[in-house]
């Protein structure tokens, strides 16, 4: 059996349940719960790392997400909420938010402190030094939270086509169901595409809004300036 | 939503029985990993400048999402797709491409200086690499431990959706049947082993590199 014939059989992208469709569904669920979770995490962030109030709950926020179990988490709140795209998307961002709560608040946080002072010096009010300063010097970290945010949304999305069966997921249960394996693999290989690429471009984007944030200091080791480098991501 | 005790008694053999299977299925993968990935590491680490690149595809693995994997590992090692042997596969795989990383940045971490002194005082490469950096990069190390084995024990719940998974079969049989004792079960056993697993493996660190202790703030 050749494990592409489901890839390259054009009747397969077609139609409602088409990968084509099925691959919009995916992206659909991934912005929107990616969206909500940027949402609530992005202004928190700011607070707790602009005021350092509550520096306590990123940390402890950020380890204990790495442990729940995404599946059960999904299972349980459907069957408590009900199949709707509501409770999946409400869980998807739950799980968005970590990853963006904790990378915000550690890059407005590790802001190069001089040049804070300079801004206050400068006569500049609490909300342009957070607007102007800040968050500008903080993007760079905040794009890598959205990115592992992102990747996170993608994999579990997946797993929600278990109780939707919307999004590439489905692929992967319908295909195990009825032993295609090649409707699996196509499953597979889409997912494991889309979550790549995306890495890629988010991944593009952050490197760019680094340049950005530091302009003059490329080719020097800027660690201290401006907080780059990234939110420790993980397998989902 | 009250948990159903009896049920819970009824089954307890069952239960264990999981829970033993999932321990298996999670930590199999770390040794695995540890084994390949400090030499590994040590090979990457000395490549210099390559090595930014390999980390980088390192990384692109660790984006792909699990159950895609786990649907992939029949193709690549040729098993049958119930096989338990492509979760402790796969979960190998991430673990590496992740400790990879804790190695090589372990390693760097260790200042030139404590190595110039090293051979100065006639240590050869080995054993300055066995002796002096290699406990300097542990920390580091073992913090990539810690986030391979705790991701782990979530992860191999997933593979329920292709018929296994451990725990994660508490989720299907709780889903199937609207049942919300082995869903809960499932989480908080998981969560629980998470826990248990992290608190382990920091215990380690702090046994074996007594040294660090001061400045260890967990």
């Amino acid at each position: 059996m050749n494990i592409f014939s489901y890839l390259t059989d054009p009747a397969n992208w077609q139609g409602p349940a088409g990968i084509w469709n099925l691959l919009l569904q995916h992206l659909a669920y991934t912005a929107a719960s990616v969206a909500i979770a940027a949402a609530i995490a992005i202004p928190l962030g700011i607070f707790i790392g602009h005021t350092g109030r509550g520096s306590f709950l990123v940390i402890g926020v950020s380890n204990a997400a790495r442990a729940v179990p995404t599946l059960g988490l999904l299972v349980l709140v459907v069957l408590l909420l009900g199949t709707g795209v509501g409770p999946i998307i409400g869980v998807l961002a739950v799980l968005a938010l970590p990853p963006i709560l904790t990378a915000t608040a550690t890059g407005i946080q590790g802001a190069d402190h001089e040049a804070v002072h300079a801004a206050r010096a400068l006569g500049m009010s609490a909300r342009q030094i957070v607007s102007k300063v800040e968050w500008p010097l903080a993007l760079p970290l905040v794009i890598s939270g959205l990115r592992s945010a992102s990747l996170q949304v993608v994999a579990t999305a997946t797993v929600a086509a278990y109780s939707s069966g919307e999004g590439l997921g489905r692929l992967l249960i319908t295909g195990n169901a009825t032993r295609n394996y090649a409707e699996m693999f196509a499953g597979a290989f889409m997912v494991a595409a889309l979550a790549v690429v995306l890495d890629i471009l988010l991944g593009g984007l952050g490197w760019l809004a680094s340049r950005h944030a530091n302009p003059g200091r490329r080719g020097r080791r800027g660690r201290q300036t401006s907080p780059r480098g990234e939110t420790v991501s993980q397998p989902a | 939503m009250n948990l159903d005790w009896a049920w819970i008694q009824r089954n307890l053999s069952m239960i264990g029985n999981l829970l033993v299977e999932h321990i298996i299925l999670s930590v199999l993968p770390v040794l695995v990993a540890l084994v390949i990935s400090l030499p590994l590491g040590f090979l990457v680490f000395k490549t210099k400048r390559v090595a930014n690149v390999i980390l980088a595809f390192l990384g692109v693995i660790y984006s792909i999402p699990s159950l895609a994997l786990f649907v992939m590992m029949p193709l690549i090692l040729g098993t049958k797709i119930l096989n338990p042997v492509n979760i402790v596969a796969a979960l190998s795989i991430y673990s590496i491409a992740l400790l990879v990383r804790s190695v090589v940045d372990g390693l760097r971490s260790v200042p030139a200086s404590v190595k110039e002194s090293a051979s100065a005082v006639g240590y050869g490469w080995l054993r300055r690499l066995v002796r002096v950096e290699l406990p300097l990069a542990m920390p580091v190390i073992y913090s990539g431990l810690r986030v391979v084995t705790v991701s782990n024990i979530a992860l191999v719940s997933v593979a329920v959706l292709i018929g296994s998974g451990a725990l994660g079969k508490l989720f299907d049989l709780g889903f199937g049947s609207f049942f919300y004792t082995p869903i809960i079960v499932g989480l908080v056993l998981m969560l629980a082993l998470a826990l248990a697993a992290d608190a382990l493996i920091l215990l380690m660190q702090r046994g074996t590199l007594p040294w660090f202790r001061k400045r260890q703030t967990a």
